[in-house]
C-alpha cells in the first residue's frame, strides 16, 4: 500500500476539519490499514475528543518534539480498531511550541511503521497552518457552501500553490441538498467553478454527525447514515478506487452531473 | 559594509542566490539574519537558494533558520554546499541540493515592449484570494480573478476568465484607463479616483469593457 501523509485544511473554521480527519481516519482502518492521525491545533485540541480517547492521554505531540517521550508513547491506541491510532495536541502550550521542521521529522518517523498517516490542521493561515502542511504528500481542503467558507477554501489552495504542495484536493461539507435545489445554497458546481480544484467528497449535512461527535464515535462506523457514506467514499477515494459519488437524492440531476463532472478529472 | 560582505545576494535564472563567506559560521549566520530582516521587503515571494560553502551545518541548525524564514515569508527552496554533512541534512529537511535541473516557470513576466512601447505584466494563472499584483504599467491576465484578490494598475487592466476581485486601473490618475473582462463581475472596480461596484447581473454574462464616461464608470459589452 502507498504509504500517504494527509494534511485536512480548511482556512476558516468550524467547517468540519476535525470531524473529517477522525472519520476518514478511522474509514481507512476499517479497511485493515495501519492509520495514525495527529492533532496539529496545539491549544485547542479536539480530536481527540471526536474519538473519544480524551480520558487516555498521558503524552502529547509537543512532549514528542521536545523529547519528553518516545513517538510510541504518544501514540494512543483506539479503544475500537486496534490498528487505529492518535497524537494527540498539547492543551496547554501554543502554536510556537512546535516547528515545521519539527512536523517533517516526526511524520519521517512515522512513515514506516503506518499505511496512513492523517494530519488535522488548525484554522488560520499562521504557524499552525505552515506546521500542519510542512510534512503533507496530499492535501485536502474542506469547505462549506457558504461563501465567507469558500472564500478561506481559496485562499488556502493559493498558499498550498504557493508552498509548491498542490493540487489540492477538496472535500464540500454539510451541503443541504433541499436548500440547493431552491437555489439557496451554493451549489457544487459553483464551489468547483471558483476553486477549479479536484473535488473528493460531498458531505451532505445530517444531524446524526453531531450525536456522534458528541458521544466520541465517528459516524461511519454506523451503517446507516449518508454522512458516513460520504465519508467512506472519500477514505476509498484516497486508496485510489473509483466510486461514484452519492445521489442524494434520486430525482435531483445535479449530483449525477457532478459525479460525470468528476469522472472525468480524477487521476 | 563589514558585515554585508559576509553575504551576498544575487538574483539567478532559479531564484535568488545567498551567498554565505566561509568563515565562522556563527557570525556569517547572524549577518545572513541581519540582511534577510533588512531586505525581507525585497526578498518576498522569492525562491532563496542558500550557499553555504564548507560550512558543515547539523539538520537542527538547518530546520531553525527554514523556520525562520518561513517565519518571515520566505520560502527556502534549496542549500548549495560542498559539505556532504549539510547536504544530507538539507536532503532530510526536503532541500533541493543543486539547481542546474529545470524548475517550474514563473508566473509573471514582462512581456517584449519593443513594439507597443508601453510597459505591461502578464500573468498566466487564476489569482486567488490574498493574492496581490502592482504594477505601474498594464496588467493582463489570463485566468480567473477571484473575489479576494487585488490588482492595482497604472494604466489598462485585461482579464480573460473570471474578474470577481477588486481592481484599480490608472491608479496614478490615468483617466483613460479601462477594465476588460470575459466576465465582468469585481467586487469593486476603481479607475482612476471613481470607485464603482457591480450591479445584480441580469441575464447570461458577456464580455464587457469598464471606463469613464462623463464622469462616471460605465461598463459597455467588449467588442476587440
Amino acid at each position: 500500500m502507498t504509504k500517504r501523509v494527509i494534511t485536512i485544511t480548511s482556512g476558516k473554521g468550524g467547517v468540519g476539519k476535525t470531524t473529517a480527519t477522525a472519520n476518514i481516519a478511522t474509514a481507512l482502518a476499517v479497511d485493515g490499514a495501519r492509520v495514525v492521525c495527529i492533532d496539529a491545533d496545539i491549544g485547542l485540541r479536539n480530536l481527540d475528543v471526536v474519538l473519544g480517547l480524551e480520558n487516555r492521554i498521558v503524552y502529547d505531540l509537543v512532549d514528542v518534539v521536545e523529547g519528553r517521550c518516545r513517538l510510541r508513547q504518544a501514540m494512543i491506541r483506539d479503544k475500537r480498531l486496534p490498528n487505529l491510532f492518535l497524537i494527540p495536541a498539547a492543551q496547554t502550550r501554543d502554536k510556537t511550541a512546535v516547528s515545521p521542521s519539527d512536523m517533517v521529522r516526526l511524520i519521517d518517523e512515522l512513515r514506516d511503521e503506518s499505511d496512513w498517516v492523517l494530519i488535522d490542521s488548525p484554522a488560520g493561515i499562521e504557524r499552525g497552518f505552515r506546521n500542519a502542511i510542512a510534512p503533507a504528500d496530499v492535501i485536502v481542503v474542506i469547505t462549506n457552501p457558504e461563501i465567507s467558507a469558500v472564500r478561506d477554501a481559496d485562499r488556502i489552495i493559493g498558499l498550498i500553490e504557493a508552498e509548491e504542495k498542490g493540487p489540492a484536493k477538496l472535500v464540500l461539507n454539510r451541503l443541504k441538498p433541499e436548500m440547493v435545489k431552491r437555489s439557496d445554497m451554493l451549489s457544487p458546481d459553483d464551489v468547483l467553478e471558483l476553486l477549479a480544484v479536484e473535488l473528493i467528497g460531498i458531505v451532505p449535512e445530517d444531524e446524526k454527525v453531531i450525536l456522534s461527535t458528541n458521544r466520541g464515535s465517528p459516524i461511519v462506523l454506523e451503517g446507516k447514515s449518508q454522512a458516513g457514506q460520504a465519508f467512506r467514499n472519500i477514505a476509498a477515494r484516497l486508496e485510489g478506487k473509483d466510486v461514484p459519488f452519492l445521489s442524494l437524492e434520486s430525482s435531483n440531476g445535479f449530483f449525477g452531473r457532478i459525479s460525470r463532472l468528476i469522472g472525468t478529472g480524477g487521476d | 559594509m563589514e558585515e554585508h560582505a559576509k553575504v551576498k545576494i544575487k538574483g539567478i535564472r532559479e531564484g535568488l542566490l545567498i551567498t554565505v563567506r566561509d568563515d565562522n559560521w556563527t557570525e556569517a549566520k547572524a549577518a545572513l539574519q541581519e540582511q534577510l530582516k533588512q531586505q525581507s521587503e525585497f526578498l518576498q515571494g522569492g525562491r532563496l537558494i542558500l550557499d553555504v560553502g564548507n560550512h558543515n551545518i547539523r539538520a537542527a541548525e538547518l530546520g531553525q533558520l527554514k523556520d525562520m524564514l518561513t517565519d518571515d515569508g520566505l520560502a527556502l527552496w534549496a542549500v548549495l554546499s560542498n559539505s556532504q554533512i549539510t547536504q544530507q541534512n538539507a536532503q532530510l529537511l526536503g532541500l533541493a541540493t543543486r539547481i542546474n535541473k529545470p524548475i517550474p516557470e514563473r508566473t509573471t513576466h514582462t512581456i517584449d515592449t519593443a513594439l507597443s512601447g508601453e510597459e505591461a505584466v502578464l500573468v498566466r494563472r487564476t489569482l486567488r484570494s490574498g493574492f496581490s499584483i502592482k504594477n505601474s504599467g498594464h496588467v493582463v491576465v489570463i485566468g480567473d480573478v477571484n473575489p479576494g484578490c487585488e490588482i492595482v494598475s497604472g494604466g489598462d487592466i485585461v482579464v480573460w476568465g473570471h474578474l470577481r476581485g477588486m481592481v484599480h486601473a490608472g491608479a496614478e490618475g490615468n483617466q483613460q484607463a479601462v477594465v476588460c473582462a470575459m466576465d465582468l463581475a469585481p467586487t469593486q472596480l476603481r479607475i482612476a479616483d471613481l470607485i464603482a461596484t457591480t450591479p445584480k447581473r441580469r441575464g447570461k454574462s458577456q464580455p464587457e469593457m469598464a471606463k469613464i464616461v462623463d464622469g462616471q464608470v460605465v461598463a459597455l459589452p467588449w467588442k476587440p
